[in-house]
């Protein structure tokens, strides 16, 4: 725990230096495609109001001053597969937003959204021995916190304090300077496979940048497009990705709950590729223009041409009818949309307060997606698009875009993580100088 | 494909190759200049540094030969008298207008060049600060007009008084300043005449003096300055006007005055003393003092002011 600690301590400080240069970049690597957002800090935080920015939501004191987007490579299921592709693809759109913004970025944020994630709900609690919580007992608290085994080779990705109780008082957001005699935390921790994080970074390292922080995929879409409102009083964000579908919950604004179902909307496009004899590329532009999920009968009377380069003039000349499409894609859709159900009832979805479902990503983009998805997941749902950042050029607007989003919004306000805090003296290494130094300046 | 396939030995039609997309990626190496080429300093120095560099290497090798750097030289020398000596900049004649004789000869002599020349050869401020050290020329405008003429309007100091001194006699303006030198007083007899050590610097006051002296003028020989501070009017006959330090034009006002009343200067008085105004002071002549001495029954004087002895008869 102290490495992994010590590891995002490093990455807190390169994120602040970064700050400090004024230039981060935002690389969001999905499984489709691939985009880098260069943000531009200025420091001030004085407000610009700018068609529809509002000084709301902390996204006020940046501005994107180049975007870029590419088609992904190399990667599987929010992975990575093949390094050297993927970085190839990240070298095309960072060198493609660097050309936009006119300047060298050598910081960025990544995010991660495959990697088998795992949720843990973590209780901790110590006895208060000056009567009050002080800065210091924060950090016990959190260090004092029982973890289960994560499993080999698992890394955390984030570890953030969710409720503060002293004594019998719960839900504090900051317990500093409260009386009492015990405090209790709970954390919520996500862990993911360790190996892919080493990937991600090795392929961000190996393009010359340097990895200032790295959040999780649902995390950061579920940031940008939960409003303020839903955040505070729970709601499940549901980011429909190309290789998997994140879901995200949160409450009281923090997130308490994320998991990652292993289909997406690339196992749509595969089935029409397969159940309409098409080629892969057929099959995206026929689910992008043409797909739904709602058939109705018009669409069967809609014949689409399917086209095609393969020299045989039947198969070339072949129509499909739009209720074709949607056939096959719906039982896909709903199998993704039951498995966001299940995650949901794992997490215990049923029993928060308020129920709002936040559909967003690409997926969310298919015709009939909010009708379908009320009638498997709850009543509450609406798609959401990313909030609006200053500078942000309006084809990178649409769902799709907005884990990018949220990690701009991760790069200028990060929530506390568990390692924001000091670390308590008794887990330095016996015999340090700095134990002797925070001994020294917890107890005087 | 075509409709009739040909078998005949090279006459086959061989497939176009298949297109090759080019990756999309930038190369490792193509990425990194184009950072490096984003980086400020880089970029700075890349712009601004090896053109800089390369353009003062290659001047100072190619000016590091002796011949190159004097056949440069000469060029841009032949140049520039290429086109100074060209017909649009010709000087050819010099006006002069408001000079007399003298001035003008001066003048020309003057001029460091022979016309015609460049105007680019004539350099007129230095010509002006030159011609304005000769006494007589108060103001000069010189300057080169269109046509290839040098025109000089010269406004002479006008002469007006003579200055008698221990090394000869000039002549000053208004001013005081020195006009000409002259040998006598006869090479201008109109004009007025003055003497002693700093005369030349209360010419004003002379000439006020002068102007105020109008009825007695054709008796007046001149204004002689008294130890650098007041004047005395000369008249013929030896007769003299002592004036006061100040006031001196109010003074002989006072003194022509009497003169008009009582034929004061027609007498046998050999000087009026004025310096005090409030007391005037007349000194007599040796006759009218030897009447006055005869009336009395004194002895006479003699013509140096000196007791005769007792003649008889």
């Amino acid at each position: 725990m102290a490495e992994l600690y010590q590891t995002q301590r490093a990455m807190r400080n390169i994120r602040r230096a970064a700050l400090q240069r004024g230039v981060i970049g935002i690389l969001d690597i999905g499984t489709s495609k691939i985009a880098c957002l260069i943000l531009r800090f200025d420091g001030t935080g004085t407000f610009r109001e700018t068609d529809g920015v509002g000084p709301m939501a902390g996204q006020v004191n940046f501005r994107v001053i180049g975007a870029a987007s590419t088609r992904s490579r190399g990667m599987r299921r929010g992975e990575i597969e093949t390094m050297a592709e993927t970085e190839r693809a990240i070298r095309t759109v960072v060198a493609a937003a660097q050309k936009v913004a006119g300047v060298r970025v050598d910081h960025v944020i990544a995010c991660l959204s495959g990697g088998r994630p795992a949720s843990y709900g973590l209780a901790g609690e110590i006895t208060l021995a000056s009567g009050k919580v002080s800065d210091h007992d924060v950090a016990s608290v959190l260090a004092a916190c029982d973890q289960p085994d994560f499993g080999r080779g698992r890394e955390v990705l984030h570890a953030q304090p969710v409720n503060f109780a002293v004594d019998n008082r719960s839900s504090l957001a900051d317990p500093r300077d409260h009386l009492g005699n015990k405090l209790f935390c709970d954390m919520h921790v996500l862990t993911v496979d360790g190996d892919v994080i080493g990937n991600l970074v090795q392929c961000i390292r190996r393009c010359d940048l340097e990895l200032a922080g790295i959040a999780s995929a649902p995390y950061a879409s579920a940031r940008a497009s939960l409003v303020e409102d839903e955040q505070e009083l729970g709601a499940a964000c549901v980011d429909f990705g190309g290789g998997g579908t994140g879901v995200s919950v949160f409450i009281k604004k923090h997130m308490i709950f994320s998991d990652h179902v292993p289909i997406g909307g690339n196992l749509i496009t595969q089935d029409i590729a397969q159940g309409l004899r098409v080629s892969l590329p057929v099959a995206e532009r026929l689910k992008t223009l043409n797909g739904g999920v709602e058939a109705t009968g018009r669409d069967d009377r809609d014949m689409i041409d399917v086209g095609g380069e393969t020299g045989d003039w039947e198969a070339d000349r072949r129509q499909v009818s739009r209720a074709d499409v949607i056939g096959v894609m719906r039982p896909r859709v709903e199998e993704i949309l039951e498995n966001v159900r299940e995650v949901l009832d794992a997490a215990g979805f049923d029993y928060m307060p308020s129920q709002q479902i936040v559909l967003t990503g690409g997926g969310s983009q298919i015709p009939g997606m909010d009708g379908l998805a009320a009638r498997i997941l709850g009543p509450n749902v609406r798609c959401g698009r990313p909030l609006r950042i200053d500078g942000l050029a309006h084809q990178l607007t649409d769902p799709s875009f907005s884990s990018a989003v949220g990690l701009a919004l991760f790069a200028a306000h990060p929530q506390d993580e568990w390692w924001d805090f000091e670390m308590p003296a008794d887990s330095y290494p016996g015999r340090s100088l700095r134990r002797a130094y925070r001994w020294f300046k917890n107890n005087w | 494909m075509p409709v009739v396939i040909d078998h005949r030995p090279g006459k086959q039609v061989t497939p176009p190759p298949v297109k090759q997309r080019r990756d999309p990626a930038p190369s490792r190496l193509q990425y990194r200049l184009e950072r490096m080429w984003l980086t400020p300093l880089y970029r700075r120095v890349l712009r601004v540094g090896v053109p800089g560099f390369v353009i003062a290497l290659v001047a100072g090798l190619w000016l590091s030969d002796e011949d190159r750097r004097a056949r440069l030289s000469d060029g841009v020398a032949s140049v520039v008298t290429q086109v100074q000596s060209r017909e649009e900049f010709q000087v050819r004649t010099m006006t002069i207008e408001g000079a007399s004789p003298v001035v003008d000869r001066a003048l020309r002599a003057m001029l460091p060049v022979d016309l015609p020349a460049s105007s680019f050869d004539i350099d007129l401020p230095a010509l002006r600060l030159q011609v304005m050290q000769l006494d007589a020329v108060e103001s000069i405008d010189l300057r080169i007009k269109p046509g290839g003429i040098l025109s000089a309007v010269v406004k002479e100091r006008e002469p007006a008084i003579l200055w008698r001194h221990a090394r000869g006699i000039e002549i000053l303006d208004a001013s005081g300043h020195r006009v000409a030198s002259v040998t006598s007083r006869e090479v201008r007899p109109e004009l007025p005449l003055i003497s002693g050590e700093g005369a030349d610097r209360m010419t004003e006051e002379a000439l006020a003096l002068i102007d105020a002296a109008g009825p007695i003028l054709p008796r007046v020989r001149g204004l002689v300055r008294r130890g650098e501070r007041r004047w005395d009017l000369v008249l013929d006959h030896g007769q003299r006007i002592l004036l006061p330090e100040t006031g001196a034009v109010i003074a002989l006002e006072a003194a022509i005055t009497l003169d008009r009343a009582e034929d004061m200067l027609g007498r046998d008085i050999s000087a009026v003393d004025l310096r005090d105004p409030s007391r005037p002071v007349l000194r007599l002549g040796i006759d009218a003092r030897n009447t006055i001495r005869q009336a009395r029954g004194l002895p006479l004087l003699g013509p140096d002011g000196s007791v005769l002895p007792e003649t008889e008869g």
